[in-house]
């Protein structure tokens, strides 16, 4: 039989994106909520003056958000309703399945990227080289976090430790760490801690290039190299410890 | 095969071959290791040791090849709440790579199969426990896979439902294989062609319902009516019931004499070969006796 991979791509999309937002609308709530209010008060804070770091903040947060997300409802998924058992004794490979699943979260992320990207026009307003950028950068952090989500889902055994994590995870990467507002705010020591997050090189690649900070040409390329060696690590780490079957 | 989770011994040299047509139940107490053996034919989970086969294809070294054949409802698995029995279905058969219309073609179809239509688009979490069964097996019956693994696929479900599920394996088990477990003997009984038991990660035995009784001491059962008390010298084993019914267990020549000799007397009898019930006391049983 000829397998069609779209159709396998679609299913995931289905499960975790249509009929679940058309049951729960709520979640969707949540999901465009969380970066706005972060957003929003950043901005109130700094009296207007951090408004764009705090959209970019906002972007970034839903990218690494997407991978928590991902982190949740898989386990959700393998733990409560052994669909992953189902599939790993069918044709459907692992790799389709995160792709579908990926693809479903960012699904969920489309309506707070689109009233971030109206805000990132009116505020940032970002020429070409600019967007590339971001795109570039936001891309990395979603990639990061959907490999990292991937991997915690198949090693967990239990939704409510995951559903912990997962928040703990979006909270250390994306709340504490500078990413809506500039890593000069952290005073010295500290702020080479920030530097344990992926997030914190998204950050910086996206305000150096939207002009709200300025850091030598070398530390963004240090930013650039950082991101896409983490990506790739993770994605080999993944390819060999992420458990489909189990041992 | 074996398979053990750290100090567990879920499953001790399990080695067995039957023909992968029609039906095969496997049935044992609760921890005997069924699913763990269900589980590692599935592909799903690597066992410690061993090696095995399915139709010629390896389930160790050639999984990708296998699961282009297999099926599988685990036992712990559940509809998805938020879904419907047919969004169910479908979704299953995109993830096998159906095209959408196909899909939703073929679930239709597994739906009236199994007797669902009029729950077709409820959700999943307000039907009964029973009907999510069902709705599982319907989604891996629409399914184009011809080995079909289904971990207690009868449990929680009505004795009506039960036999119609039985009558639709049945039939699907003309042109496939299925590999059940089941804790209901009559099930394996009335359904299966071959059977194992299992015990401890053990297998005790398997083989045709026929091959089975051969394994045992006895294979026949003469059940006598209250009053009427077993000839003497009686070599079987013979226990009296609450009811004051006795029922003698004995080899095959036995049996005939008995029955003869109680025919000649005039007196009401009825003899049977023992049942897979009888058997398995005999063998899980009389172990698990000894044992004590
Ligand atoms: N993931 C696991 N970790 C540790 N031990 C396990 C695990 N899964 C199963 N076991 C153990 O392996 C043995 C066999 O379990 P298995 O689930 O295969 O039994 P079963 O025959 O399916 O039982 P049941 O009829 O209750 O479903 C049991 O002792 C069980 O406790
Ligand atoms: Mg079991």
């Amino acid at each position: 039989m000829k397998r069609s991979k779209s159709s396998q791509v679609i299913a995931a999309i289905l499960v975790n994106a249509v009929y679940e937002m058309r049951n729960y609308p709520v979640v969707l709530v949540t999901t465009i909520l969380s970066p706005l209010s972060f957003l929003v008060v950043i901005a109130f804070v700094s009296r207007g003056s951090l408004i764009g770091q705090a959209i970019e903040g906002g972007l970034i947060m839903s990218m690494f958000t997407s991978g928590m997300a991902l982190q949740g409802d898989l386990s959700h998924l393998k733990n409560d309703f052994k669909l992953q058992d189902m599939l790993v004794g069918s044709p459907a490979s692992p790799q389709i399945y995160v792709l579908g699943m990926a693809i479903s979260e960012i699904i969920y992320t489309l309506p707070a990227i689109a009233i971030l990207a109206v805000l990132t026009r009116i505020y940032i307003h970002p020429d070409i080289l600019q967007t590339l950028a971001l795109i570039g950068a936001l891309s990395l952090v979603f990639l990061t976090s959907i490999v990292i989500g991937f991997m915690f889902s198949t090693l967990s055994s239990d939704v409510v430790q995951s559903f912990a994590f997962s928040r703990l995870l979006s909270t250390l990467f994306t709340t504490i760490t500078p990413v809506y507002y500039p890593i000069t705010y952290i005073p010295l020591p500290y702020r080479y801690l920030a530097y344990l997050s992926p997030t914190t090189y998204a950050a910086e690649i996206v305000q150096n290039a939207t002009g709200y900070l300025s850091i030598p040409r070398s530390a963004v390329e240090i930013d650039w190299a950082v991101l896409v060696g983490l990506t790739i690590v993770l994605f080999i780490l993944t390819a060999k410890k992420a458990r489909w079957k189990e041992v | 095969m074996t398979k053990h989770y750290g100090a567990t011994k879920a499953l001790e040299s399990v080695s067995f071959s039957v023909p992968t047509s029609g039906i095969f139940a496997l049935i044992g107490r609760n921890g005997a290791g069924k699913t763990t053996l269900v589980r590692i034919l599935a592909t799903e989970l690597q066992p410690t040791s061993g090696s095995a086969w399915i139709n010629g294809i390896d389930v160790i070294n050639e999984e990708k090849k296998l699961r282009e054949r297999i099926a599988i409802v685990p036992q712990e698995a559940r509809a998805i709440a938020w879904m419907t029995p047919s969004q169910t279905i479908s979704s299953y058969l995109l993830w096998r790579g159906f095209r959408l219309g196909e899909a939703k073609r073929r679930a239709t179809e597994s739906l009236a199969r199994l007797g669902l239509e009029k729950y077709a688009s409820k959700l999943n979490r307000t039907l009964s426990g029973g009907t999510k069964r069902k709705v599982l097996a319907a989604t891996v019956l629409a399914s184009e896979s011809d080995i079909i693994f289904l971990d207690e696929p009868t449990t929680g479900l009505d004795p009506i439902s039960r036999r119609e599920f039985w009558e639709i394996l049945r039939e699907l088990g003309r042109d496939r294989f299925i590999f059940l477990t089941t804790h209901y003997l009559e099930e394996a009984e009335q359904l299966a062609d071959n059977i194992g038991i299992l015990k401890d990660g053990h297998l005790l035995a398997s083989g045709s319902l026929a091959s089975l009784r051969e394994r045992i001491r006895y294979q026949y059962s003469i059940k006598l009516p209250p009053k009427v008390s077993p000839p003497s010298g009686v070599q079987g084993e013979i226990t009296t019931g609450k009811n004051g019914e006795s029922q003698i267990m004995t080899n095959e020549d036995e049996a005939f004499t008995i029955s003869r000799e109680l025919s000649e007397n005039g007196l009401r009898f009825s003899i049977s070969p023992v049942s897979l019930e009888d058997i398995f006391f005999q063998l899980v049983g009389e172990v698990a006796v000894d044992e004590q």
